[in-house]
């Protein structure tokens, strides 16, 4: 038979509109075909930094999360009891006039009465905005539940993170570690990444319990033992000390090393020994005498002893080639032989030193010292969650920039590269401002960066101002806040009870809470009185989530396509190292249903409240809408939402308002980036060429040259806080954990979740699969296909050991819950860890699904088995089960027992079928009328598109 | 039954590489997003908010667990799709027609006006690389997404298929493997690139590259830079260490 006639070159759609994905927190740039005025296609922008045409499975399926029926349609007022999901649909102005009706008396009164949460906000230098024109000082965003022990390590101690804030140079790197990793964070430009570095044959080494995903694909899998990474990272630096494989001469230029730190017993003990100008200094090899760290020509001497000080270079050698950390001593903890320690520390030491790289590239340095090129350590590293959700994980975290340090593998090329914004010195960075006066704005930002006791969130009586506790002595750098306390802090009225709790995009009552049927309690529980203990919950959220429930008053959100977005320079970027790169989401599509963009609202709510920054002179909104506020709200004069296209829309950085800024971001692909010069390309915190780029493209208003900080000062100020010196004193139950944990080089204890103890061998965890963001997947009828339920995968020792067999359930033990739920053997697995996908259970009647959903029968989540608080110790306190430095809530610390059940119809715990609150009907391809057109089609034999034209 | 060209001297093909696919799901989605657009009937879904989602796609990833006997158990991602065989079972077991495979480029297609849905070619083919679409009742496979690779309303670099240009890794590669000068052939030629179950006999075109092998670092050669200093004390160390600046 000849071949039938083909249209091969059909046309693809009507129209592209290119703007921003948010199926992850990725922010990759697509073009959303539009067909008949309906989204028909999405594909990657082939133009855009993040993602340069690649797009993931999540992105490729928006089509089906704009379509899902798990969509709000309009505003919702509770009408039956909370969680009962009875609602009424109201008006938008009915919805807005009772939130002012709820919210105005606060203001006036007490306007920490309001806690405004924002989950996975990618606005959040307007939300927090928002809150601190209210005047509450309870604001944050998911931070504290997600990895801020990531971020703050990293800004302690470098002036920058991992998380999508810096990158390996894919370009020149010769070998690749990377440790335990979230994947939806730099999604694409990681997995881009990868592609490269395998295309040029470069080794990569993963250091993970679980070889999925990139593990996968890694030359080398070091199944670590969870919460051990610090320990065998302090022992890869004892073996590169001990070689003296290290890079003297930047640690001398670069580092706080060659400082001298106060010997003397006092209150300055350990901090650095400074001069008459209150400056660090510095011994000039050349003269052996003190001179200025950032003097022209100064050769600072890291072996200097000065007045019986001694630099942190020594400090930290002694700390370091202590026979405690030897491989052979950490060898059993970490579940890494102590030959395999040493081979990792030897080639880190041969790519870094042996196949060094030099770019021809003379540039200039902060001192004024020209170098000819750019020497480059070609060791690069990635981390995140993995290592950052223990109680551990700050000092981890340090631990692993402090291996990057001693490598010189930071800045330089073929290394690990910061992006604009960053580098930023932690000292360039706001405090928190906490103090409240009713009716009046807060002062300043809710989040900071604390470098001394006297700036904790601490109220007259030494108790915290937040309902969080953020910045207070039991987490004093919580730099993202602690969502995850929110709700039991305000349920138990510690340290005071609140009366609304607003939260935007956070399903606080299944997979983003701890604890979770406790959380659900808390919601619902009531006073003697009869009234809520959380009085009003207000929600905001695009999708029919499990929190709903739980809300008085709902603010349907639109979704992505559908809305205006601004990803700045002012929160969370899209820079990549060589670009500062911000971008928009614009309304490629109108909502179908009686829904608002979330910014808008607020807006619109601020407006009514009379927040002073979001009203003219006569009362009226100063604001149309968020698409206004992003083109003209300026931060500082001539500073904005977004850099490109200002003034006359020639200024980059900095300039006046540009009433056609949107439009032209919209012309260029809804981006816009600001190259990097050549010469400021690396080196970046000591380049002044980066440090004068950076002032003129608006990022500081004076270069702000650092030191990296191998010893850290704040957190030694703490130290001396709890050793008794100064007049800001920690509460006494607090001092012996504040010696260890503020401890001002890396040092690594025991995850607390250690002392479950024999009963509960095993480590649990969970892992974001490639394909899905948190709970959002599960509506998307073609993700929810690729994963439509979880398994707890089982290591080879427990799954022979106990004889389970395909098609078992397991009993899962751990010292605050029992869950029952469906196992799968892999071999590719630490011995002693077990782990699942998270997010993929589901509560029966959420996201629009069926109550019958695989999602809810056997699907499940760890968080019934993890507490955020640690078990009672009998001392009537509250100890929160997180890191002591940041309040990282360590969902990684989880310990458990297993024990087969044979098989089971559903897993267990299983709660009552959520009632399915008004929601867009139908969903793609569920139309009835389009399947009797299909039908018709068919019979008819008729041709579709691209057959028989 | 349907026959097959005598020969096509174009060849077109995907080769995926196994060492770099993480198994991201990325092509399955991209396809499904492509297809349910373009070529022939849409890629329905079954039940897709119920107790039993199921649908139509035309490329999927697998992932296998292998575990040698002297190292690190280890995890494959394989992404699953038509091999477009030289001597494809599914085009000479259609009893209509329907199933051919195109003389110009090797291209395997379903005339989809001719399908009867009776499910003979998913039966013959041995890479279960078919899926019969349940709302259309037609047979449904990877077309190559041959209303892309030619399509003239396409920027030129956009004219692969969409697995290939939104691979995040870049692990899949799209060209002519009937032409050994070719890049995909130069690839294959380069990484030891397999046909799939060659066993079989149907000369399938596209070609998988294996994953190099993993976890056996060099231990004993690379322990040499730590072999440098040999101290004793700690201030021996200091002296020897800050010596070399």
């Amino acid at each position: 038979m000849t071949a039938p006639p083909l249209d091969l070159s059909p046309p693809v759609s009507d129209e592209i509109r290119q703007t921003t994905c948010y199926m992850c927190a990725c922010r990759c740039g697509i073009n959303v075909h539009l067909t008949s005025g309906k989204v028909s296609y999405i594909e990657g922008n082939r133009d855009h930094p993040i993602n340069k045409g690649v797009l993931c499975a999540k992105g490729a399926s928006g089509i089906m999360q704009v379509t899902a029926p798990s969509r709000l349609r309009a505003p919702l007022r509770r009408v039956g009891p909370r969680g009962s999901g009875a609602f009424e649909e109201i008006s938008w102005d009915e919805a807005l006039k009772l939130a002012v009706e709820w919210l105005a008396p606060l203001r006036e009164t007490a306007p920490e009465k309001l806690a405004f949460f924002t989950g996975r906000d990618q606005s959040q230098s307007f939300t927090g905005w928002w809150a601190q024109q209210f005047g509450t000082p309870n604001y944050a965003a998911h931070g504290g539940f997600c990895s801020v022990n990531m971020a703050a390590a990293g800004i302690y101690t470098l002036g920058g993170a991992f998380w999508e804030f810096g990158a390996p140079d894919w370009e020149h790197s010769k070998l690749f570690v990377l440790f335990g990793v979230a994947e939806d964070h730099d999604s694409n430009p990681i997995k881009i990444g990868i592609g490269k570095l395998k295309d040029r044959g470069v080794r990569m080494i993963g250091v993970n319990p679980i070889r999925t995903g990139y593990n996968a694909v890694a030359d080398d899998w070091i199944g670590i033992t969870p919460g051990t990474d610090g320990l065998l990272i302090l022992s890869l630096v004892h073996c590169l000390l001990e070689a003296g494989k290290i890079d003297l001469e930047y640690l001398a230029k670069f580092t706080n090393a060659p400082l001298l730190v106060n010997s003397t017993e006092g209150p300055e003990q350990g901090l650095f020994v400074k001069n008459a100008e209150v400056q660090p200094f510095v011994i000039d090899r050349r003269t052996g005498m003190p001179a200025p760290w950032d003097g022209k020509g100064v050769e600072p001497d890291l072996g200097a002893v000065w007045q019986g000080h001694r630099t942190v270079f020594q400090h930290l050698a002694e700390r370091y080639l202590a026979p405690e950390y030897a491989p052979e001593a950490v060898a059993d903890r970490c579940g890494v032989t102590a030959a395999r320690i040493r081979a990792l520390a030897a080639e880190l030491a041969d790519v870094a030193f042996n196949q060094a790289i030099t770019l021809d590239r003379p540039w200039v340095d902060f001192r004024g010292d020209e170098h000819a090129s750019m020497i480059g350590r070609p060791v690069s590293f990635h981390a995140m969650r993995g290592i950052s959700a223990h109680s551990n994980g700050f000092q981890t975290a340090r631990a692993l920039h402090l291996l990057q340090i001693v490598l010189g593998a930071v800045e330089t090329p073929g290394s690990w590269r910061l992006k604009p914004p960053y580098p930023k010195p932690v000292e360039a960075h706001p405090t928190p401002h906490f103090v409240t006066v009713p009716g009046k704005p807060l002062s300043g930002p809710h989040l900071g960066y604390v470098r001394a006791p006297e700036q904790l969130a601490l109220r007259d009586d030494g108790t915290p101002a937040r309902i969080d506790k953020a910045f207070s002595w039991e987490n004093p750098f919580s730099a993202h806040g602690l969502m995850q306390m929110v709700i039991p802090n305000a349920h138990a009225g510690d340290p005071y009870r609140i009366d609304t709790l607003f939260l935007y995009m956070a399903n606080m009552a299944w997979n983003s809470s701890m604890n979770t049927a406790a959380v659900m309690e808390m919601l619902t529980d009531k006073t003697a009185d009869g009234d809520y203990v959380i009085p009003r919950i207000i929600y905001s959220d695009a999708y029919a989530s499990e929190m709903v429930a739980y809300a008085d008053l709902i603010l349907p959100d639109t979704t992505y396509l559908e809305r205006h977005d601004c990803i700045s320079l002012l929160d969370r970027p899209i820079s990549e190292p060589d670009a500062a790169g911000d971008a928009i989401r614009w309304p490629v599509v109108e909502p179908d249903r009686d829904v608002r963009g979330f910014q808008s609202v607020l807006l619109d709510l601020g407006a009514r409240l009379g927040l002073p920054a979001m009203v003219n002179a006569d009362g009226s909104a100063k604001f149309r809408d968020y698409a206004d506020y992003i083109v003209s709200h300026q931060r500082r004069p001539g500073v904005g939402p977004l850099i490109g296209f200002r003034g006359d829309g020639t200024l980059e950085g900095r300039g006046d308002p540009n009433p056609d800024q949107m439009a032209r971001y919209i012309d260029n692909g809804g981006f816009y980036q600001a190259h990097v010069p050549e010469e400021a390309s690396y080196f970046k915190p000591w380049n002044m060429a980066y440090q004068d780029w950076a002032v003129a493209t608006s990022f500081f208003e004076s270069p702000q040259p650092y030191l990296f900080n191998l010893w850290s000062e704040p957190m030694r100020r703490f130290q001396l806080a709890a050793e008794g010196h100064g007049h800001v004193q920690p509460p006494d139950h607090l001092r012996d954990r504040l010696k260890l944990a503020m401890d001002p080089l890396p040092i690594w204890y025991p995850p607390f979740g250690d002392a479950a103890g024999a009963d509960f061998p095993v480590h649990a965890l969970t892992q974001r699969p490639m394909a899905m963001y948190h709970s959002w997947g599960s509506q998307n009828a073609w993700l929810r296909q690729i994963h439509g339920q979880n398994v707890l995968f089982l290591p080879t020792k427990i799954w022979t050991g106990q004889g389970f067999v395909e098609g078992d359930f397991a009993r899962v033990t751990s010292p605050s819950g029992v869950i029952v739920v469906p196992v799968a053997h892999m071999a590719a697995l630490n011995e002693h860890t077990v782990w699942t996908w998270n997010a993929i259970g589901k509560r029966k009647g959420a996201w629009g699904l069926d109550a019958d959903a695989p999602e809810a029968a056997k699907g499940f989540l760890l968080n019934h088995l993890i507490s955020e608080l640690l078990p009672e110790q009998g001392d009537g306190m509250r100890w929160a089960n997180a890191d002591p430095v940041t309040g990282q809530a360590a969902w990684f610390d989880l310990r458990v027992r297993i024990e087969r059940v044979g098989p089971r119809d559903q897993t267990a715990p299983q709660f009552a079928a959520l009632p399915d609150p008004p929601r867009a009907s139908g969903g793609r391809g569920q139309d009835p009328a389009q399947d009797l057109a299909k039908n018709f089609l068919k019979f008819l034999g008729s041709g579709r598109k691209g057959q028989n034209t | 039954m349907t026959s097959l060209p005598a020969s096509t001297g174009t060849k077109l093909g995907l080769v995926i590489d196994l060492d770099t696919c993480v198994g991201c799901h990325a092509c399955v989605t991209a396809c499904k997003g492509w297809n349910d657009q373009g070529y022939g009937a849409a890629l329905s879904d079954q039940n897709p908010y119920g107790a039993d989602p199921s649908g139509t796609f035309l490329n999927r990833v697998h992932s296998y667990q292998v575990v040698p006997d002297d190292a690190p158990p280890q995890i494959v991602n394989f992404p699953r799709s038509c091999l477009h065989c030289e001597d494809a079972p599914c085009v000479t077991v259609c009893p209509t027609g329907a199933s051919y495979k195109r003389a110009e480029d090797g291209i395997v297609l379903v005339n989809e006006d001719a399908c009867i849905g009776c499910g003979l070619c998913a039966w013959a083919c041995p890479y279960g690389a078919r899926e019969l679409d349940m709302d259309a009742g037609v047979m449904k496979k990877c077309t190559l997404c041959v209303d892309r690779i030619y399509n003239e309303t396409l920027p030129e670099e956009d004219r692969e298929p969409a697995c290939v240009r939104t691979c995040p890794t870049g692990a899949r590669h799209f060209g002519d493997l009937g032409d050994p000068h070719s890049a995909v052939s130069q690839l294959v030629a380069a990484r030891g690139g397999f046909a799939l179950m060659p066993e079989q006999g149907t000369k399938p075109t596209n070609r998988y590259l294996p994953p190099r092998p993993k976890d056996r670092p060099d231990q004993a050669s690379l322990l040499a830079p730590l072999l440098d200093i040999k101290a004793t004390g700690f201030a021996g160390w200091l002296d020897k260490v800050l010596g070399k600046i």
